[in-house]
């Protein structure tokens, strides 16, 4: 076959919404006149019933009794089901077992389902599922990290990844600090909450609409739930209301409750989760405990770095081996350290299993690392940026502590850009002498960079399929195995496609993702959709293209090198047709005109035993600098500024882009200062909805905030049109936020002092960290 | 019975569950699916529709609320729009924008989003709405996606551009032509309208004083609603079943709010919204917190009696009340009576309310010379969050002397408290660091607040001090006037 010259930037005169122009989202119209669907939106079908669960209010116990006659003579039910009515497979868990589908003896957190109710309504199926009377025998419950470590309970073998000697490193430099943290959870409040419409189909199968990042995982835990092969299930995604990670492995316990009501009733079953239930029910981002021992040198470079990260995975793996596997790999961020130790513990606790959010463990590992950048700084009397720049990695200093190189070096060029265009050196002293002002108000600077690995850490799930049909007028059908959740994935597909063949993007149309058009597809995550799934679909268009370009060399007698795509129009020698007529030609000769695709991720490997390899294909990298001002009688701040530096690559959708990034940054934000998960003694988690748990409204937004694509910076690896990767990475911009709030608390000792600020970050930890400061202040006066 | 024009065509409930909110309703009923439920507790902004009713000049006045904290009961005589009035082209530029903008992503919001930015683009001439007012807008709306900076570039866009619908049919045509409200009611309607559910549950809306007293005397164990934004949680969060209502929305003689010699008269049932600007012109301090009292959606069904007789101790309008030494005037079976704000409340969630009694009006104190009113509110998020502490302090000075203050918190007891003991010690005192700084070590005797989900006790009580210290910092020469002292200066 011809190759084709497809991974070229193309010129702007040609056809229109062609990768690198910022296209509008496929579903804009739709999203903003209210006819986009979602699943509680899908018209019922006939005899719909509606499921709801029992779950655990204890954290852990052994079920001694489970009396469920009040819940059968509640108004509406229908049917209810416990774990004695799952035909296949009890366990769910989506790498590692220990996720019962309904719990059988035991229970291990507060809000595991028990058994599940179907009813003629909503508020019917929920009314009766708290109705039963539960006996328990309560056991201990281990609820916090700390407690788990003490207590060695993991849910999977911790790793370790080391180069040198770092003890000896550490020992031997001329200055040792050591620092700890507690990273806070997050919930993802994804704007619709889990949902799924489960419909039984003639052969006894199931037909699955759900809201999953993961429709190929729905479908074979539901087939394995009800004991049937994977061929007699179909899931569905058109959209999502919003995923971020919790609607990876979280959609599928939902959508196996509804098929096995659905099985039992022989009615389609709608299952969604009120805002609090699914607070309470489904998982989280991990909770952190870090710690750092590192030695450095007097101009701060560091030489030796021991770092241990454990995340609270709650009481079951789900992914938390993957994610603080992540954790791990980014201990490091950006950083080169010399002879380092990074341990990471998979903790087990009495709560929710926490699972995928946005960065995977990435984020909670990259603060541990920041938090040493400012406290070497304030140690040595130097600006944190100094410290920053001082450390990245660099020519010679190259290679992760998880021996992987980092081959395209972006971050020096592009900090010292954002450094100059946030004017961060000019408003350091503006800053100075503000402060000096005002009795009440501090602020704080700071400039934080990001450098996070791209490919999922398990090697199989980086592959992907596409399929792509051309019809006989010439409109065009692509379906891919990622699947939409906002962030613009099916109008990034659909623009490979129209720069493929070369016509206009409203050619295009990406249609809901489906189990049966593209199969064994991996999660949308890992901000991998675009990359892969974009390389998928043009490996399906360069599939059609060999065959219309020979055929085209064939018909017209030219040779193939003279037929070329441009602008809605086929050039054959000197014929020239348009787009429609040529495909209805290539039609009734019988060529074909639709492919399948398929793409998997080169060069990566890794070994987890050895903890070295090169796990990812490549690094996105971004910088923000943030300015906040902080009450320091009450702790409540503001964040004034946010001047952000993004390398996305050579861009295939700038506008998407630029709404990752900054929906990105300010979700990170939110999770460092206002999202607050409190949980009780016993473990019940106590935020649970929006009156209590506050991510950002409109006014936590800087009033000031100015983002930019870095210029000119093609990805060096073969990706999609040299694109990059955008999902996660602006998520830990965020820490920009937390580090100025620390500067801003610090200038309060002349920053002398690197006041400890566990996250979140909320007003009251603020004026700790205030009263923190300001008692070392007095004992340094007084000592003197 | 209750009548309404829903998107332009007449509607008519005649026996339904008066527990139904309106978005129960319009998704299940109706299968208008736009308007979603993103928490089903009124803090999300997804499930926002619009309602017009007539105000007292007879011009329709059009507002954003929460249509899942809303009963079906309160649609009566209303005009009701939402999303599904916005499909038809032209889009309106509030849609435009946003999709000029790419402000939406998910789209789950969005439909709420277009909601709010509509009711604010009804009410504002080309040109006339600036960042303040956008932020005011869509602080109950939230977005997990965007980041809110394209939502905020989209309603500055929006809101220079004038808009008329496309046809004589088009469904949200009354917005385009607010005074031709053909259908809806008129304000001088005073028929009281009922609804009632074949399972027996039943909603009455009186129109006058007189047949809320004879509804109270037939049904002694009917609750009270009025806004509804705090009663209907216990529909929507607790599942419970609220048998018989008694709507406060349309009494004429509890509505409205009006200057009477030294006091401003707020009727019980009177959204913040709606006596938000008097109040505010008489004690300037109200304007912030009424600013971060919920959400828009919210303070246009909030109303100031319900916000007093639900007694939590973290109402936002009790302590200012109570350090005003506004009085209440409370009605019921034995005739009416006035009682201090401060007196009102008896426990944690318990009032000095008589069965049969309720709330007709807040009297509010106009200011006397050398008096200053402080309010702080102190939370987690700025926008549409609840306090971990509100300090409001009314201070009377003479020649720098404290001559008389009432220091009155919430969030640091199981009711709005006064601080007496720290009263006591700034009474007579110099206004000055000194006299401060010994007055707020009398808090710990005044209070012992609680530990829960929104602050420890130790800062409870920290900050209250420091409050009292920001009044000081404020209202003296210790600081640079142009200096801001608060973080919402940068709001």
């Amino acid at each position: 076959m011809r190759k084709l010259p497809l991974n070229t930037p193309t010129p702007a005169h040609s056809a229109l919404g062609v990768v690198g122009t910022g296209v509008e989202h496929d579903s804009a119209w739709l999203h903003t006149s209210g006819q986009a669907r979602y699943i509680d939106d899908l018209p019922a079908p006939e005899g719909l019933l509606h499921a709801a669960v029992g779950h655990s209010e204890q954290a852990h116990a052994w079920i001694l009794e489970l009396d469920l006659s009040r819940v059968h003579a509640s108004p509406g039910v229908v049917a209810v089901i416990t774990a004695a009515d799952v035909p296949g497979h009890l366990d769910i868990g989506p790498v590692f077992p220990g996720d019962p589908v309904l719990a059988q003896d035991t229970v291990e957190h507060i809000g595991q389902p028990l058994f599940a109710v179907a009813a003629t309504s909503h508020e019917a199926a929920r009314k009766a599922a708290r109705k039963a009377i539960v006996k328990y025998q309560p056991l201990e419950a281990v609820i916090t990290v700390q407690d788990a470590l003490e207590q060695q309970l993991f849910v999977r073998p911790g790793r370790r990844q080391q180069r040198g000697d770092p003890d000896q490193a550490i020992a031997g430099a001329c200055h040792q600090l050591k620092g700890q943290q507690h990273i806070g959870g997050q919930e993802h409040f994804y704007l619709e909450s889990q949902a799924c419409l489960v419909e039984p189909t003639e052969d006894g199968g199931m037909f699955v609409h759900t809201s999953s990042q993961h429709p190929s995982e729905v479908q074979k835990l539901v087939a394995e739930v009800l004991g049937l092969p994977i061929h007699c299930v179909q899931a569905e995604v058109r959209r999502m209301g919003g995923g971020f990670g919790g609607k990876e492995t979280q959609a599928a316990p939902l959508a196996c409750v509804a098929a096995l009501l659905a099985r039992v009733t022989g009615c389609p079953v709608k299952y969604r989760l009120s805002r609090s239930d699914d607070m309470v029910q489904t998982g989280k981002r991990h909770d952190f405990f870090n710690t750092y021992h590192i030695g450095f040198d007097d101009s701060g470079l560091i030489k030796g770095a021991d770092l241990m990260v454990a995340g609270r995975c709650g009481y079951s793996p789900d992914l938390s081996d993957a994610i603080v596997d992540r954790a791990m790999f980014h201990a490091c961020n950006a950083y080169y350290l010399d002879q380092a130790r990074v341990v990471g513990h998979r903790c087990k606790t009495h709560t929710v299993s926490n699972t995928a959010f946005r960065g995977f463990g990435g984020p909670q590992g990259m603060m541990i690392i920041e938090q040493a950048m400012d406290d070497i700084a304030r140690h040595l009397g130097k600006d944190p940026l100094d410290i920053r720049k001082l450390n990245l990695f660099g020519p010679g200093r190259d290679v992760s502590h998880y021996g992987q190189t980092i081959e395209q070096q972006v971050l020096p060029e592009l900090i010292a850009q954002l450094e100059r265009s946030s004017a961060y050196r000019q408003r350091r002293q503006e800053i100075i002498a503000l402060n000096a002002r005002n009795p009440v108000l501090k602020r704080g600077l700071a400039l934080t960079p990001v450098q996070f690995g791209i490919s999922f850490t398990a090697k199989h799930l980086n592959q992907a399929g596409a399929l792509v049909h051309i019809y006989t007028d010439g409109s065009i059908q692509v379906n891919h195995g990622g699947t939409e959740m906002g962030q613009g994935l099916y109008i990034k597909v659909a623009q490979v496609v129209a720069t493929a063949f070369q016509v206009d993007v409203a050619r295009v149309k990406v249609s809901a993702t489906r189990t049966d058009k593209v199969p064994n597809t991996s999660p949308t995550a890992a901000s991998s959709g675009s990359d892969l799934n974009g390389m998928a679909a043009l490996d399906a268009c360069e599939k059609i293209l060999g065959g219309l370009t020979a055929f085209a060399s064939s018909h017209w007698n030219v040779p193939e090198e003279h037929v070329r795509f441009h602008a809605n129009q086929v050039h054959i020698g000197d014929h020239c047709l348009s787009w429609e007529d040529f495909i209805q030609t290539a039609y009734m000769h019988r060529i074909s005109l639709s492919s399948s695709g398929f793409y998997a991720t080169p060069k990566i490997h890794y070994d987890h035993d050895a903890g070295q390899g090169r796990p990812f294909l490549y690094y996105t990298n971004s910088a923000a600098c943030s300015e906040v001002v902080v009450d320091t009688l009450t702790g409540e701040y503001r964040v004034l500024r946010t001047d952000i530096l993004h390398d996305a690559g050579r861009s295939l959708n700038p506008a998407i882009d630029m709404g990752q990034i900054e929906g990105g940054f300010i979700q990170g934000m939110g999770w460092l200062t206002t999202e607050e998960l409190v949980y009780s003694a016993e473990g019940r988690l106590l935020t649970t909805g929006p009156a209590t748990y506050k991510i950002p409204a409109v006014s936590d937004c800087p009033p000031d905030l100015r983002v930019a694509l870095l210029k000119d910076s093609p990805n060096h690896e073969a990706t999609v049109f040299h694109s990059k990767a955008v999902g996660e990475p602006p998520f830990m911009l965020g820490i920009s936020v937390w580090s100025a709030l620390r500067d801003a608390v610090s200038s309060l000792s002349d920053y002398r002092f690197s006041p400890p600020l566990d996250t979140p970050a909320t007003p009251e930890r603020v004026l700790n960290a205030v009263t923190e400061t300001r008692r070392w202040v007095n004992q340094q006066e007084n000592g003197q | 019975m209750i009548e309404f024009v829903l998107n332009g065509r007449a509607e008519k409930i005649d026996q339904a569950d008066p527990n139904q909110s309106i978005l129960e309703w319009l998704r299940t009923k109706k299968r208008l699916t736009g308007t979603k439920e993103g928490c089903g507790s009124g803090d999300c902004g997804a499930c926002t529709v619009i309602t017009g009713a007539p105000d007292n000049n007879g011009q329709i006045r059009y507002e954003a609320i929460n249509s899942c904290i809303t009963l079906i009961g309160s649609l009566q005589g209303k005009h009701l729009l939402t999303i599904e009035a916005f499909r038809e082209q032209p889009a309106h530029p509030v849609q435009q924008s946003l999709m000029d903008c790419h402000g939406a992503q998910c789209g789950f919001c969005t439909p709420g989003i277009v909601m709010s930015l509509i009711a604010l683009h009804s009410e504002s001439a080309p040109g006339d709405a600036d960042d303040h007012k956008l932020m005011e807008a869509l602080a109950g709306n939230l977005c997990r996606c965007t980041g809110y900076r394209p939502i905020m570039e989209a309603g500055r866009q929006a809101l220079v551009q004038s808009w008329q619908p496309g046809s004589d049919n088009h469904p949200a045509r009354y917005l385009a032509r607010a005074d031709q409200a053909d259908g809806l009611a008129t304000a001088d309607d005073t028929s009281m309208t009922s609804l009632e559910a074949r399972n027996g549950n039943q909603y009455y809306a009186p129109a006058t004083l007189p047949q809320l007293k004879r509804l109270l005397r037939a049904h002694p164990d009917a609750r009270l609603i009025a806004g509804g934004t705090d009663l209907v949680l216990e529909i929507t969060q607790q599942l419970k079943t609220l048998p018989k209502l008694i709507s406060l929305e349309r009494v004429r003689e509890l509505n409205g709010c009006q200057l009477e010699e030294n006091h401003l008269v707020v009727g019980a049932a009177t959204p913040y919204r709606q006596f938000h600007s008097q109040l505010s012109g008489l004690w300037p301090a109200f304007d912030h917190l009424l600013e971060r009292l919920g959400s828009l959606q919210v303070r246009n069904r909030g109303t100031l009696g319900g916000n007093i007789a639900n007694a939590s101790p973290i109402g936002d309008m009790p302590p200012a009340l109570i350090a005003l030494d506004a009085t209440l005037e409370l009605e019921g079976p034995e005739g009416a009576r006035e009682l201090p704000a401060e007196q009102f409340f008896k426990g944690y969630r318990q009032t000095d309310l008589q069965p049969g009694e309720f709330i007709h009006s807040i009297h509010i104190p106009v200011p006397e010379p050398n008096q200053r009113l402080f309010i702080y509110k102190v939370s987690k998020r700025l926008d549409d969050d609840i306090s971990a502490v509100l300090g409001a302090f009314r201070l009377t000075l003479r020649n720098g002397v404290v001559q008389d203050c009432r220091l009155a918190y919430g969030g640091m007891a199981a009711t709005p408290a006064r601080a007496r003991l720290t009263e006591a010690a700034l009474l007579g005192k110099p206004w000055n660091q000194r006299s401060v700084e010994q007055a707020i070590t009398a808090l710990s005797d005044d209070f012992s607040p609680l530990t829960d989900v929104r602050a420890s006790s130790a800062y409870r009580l920290q900050v209250a001090g420091n409050l009292l210290y920001r009044a000081l910092l404020e209202n003296s020469d210790l600081h640079h006037l142009d200096t801001p002292l608060m973080v919402t200066d940068y709001a």
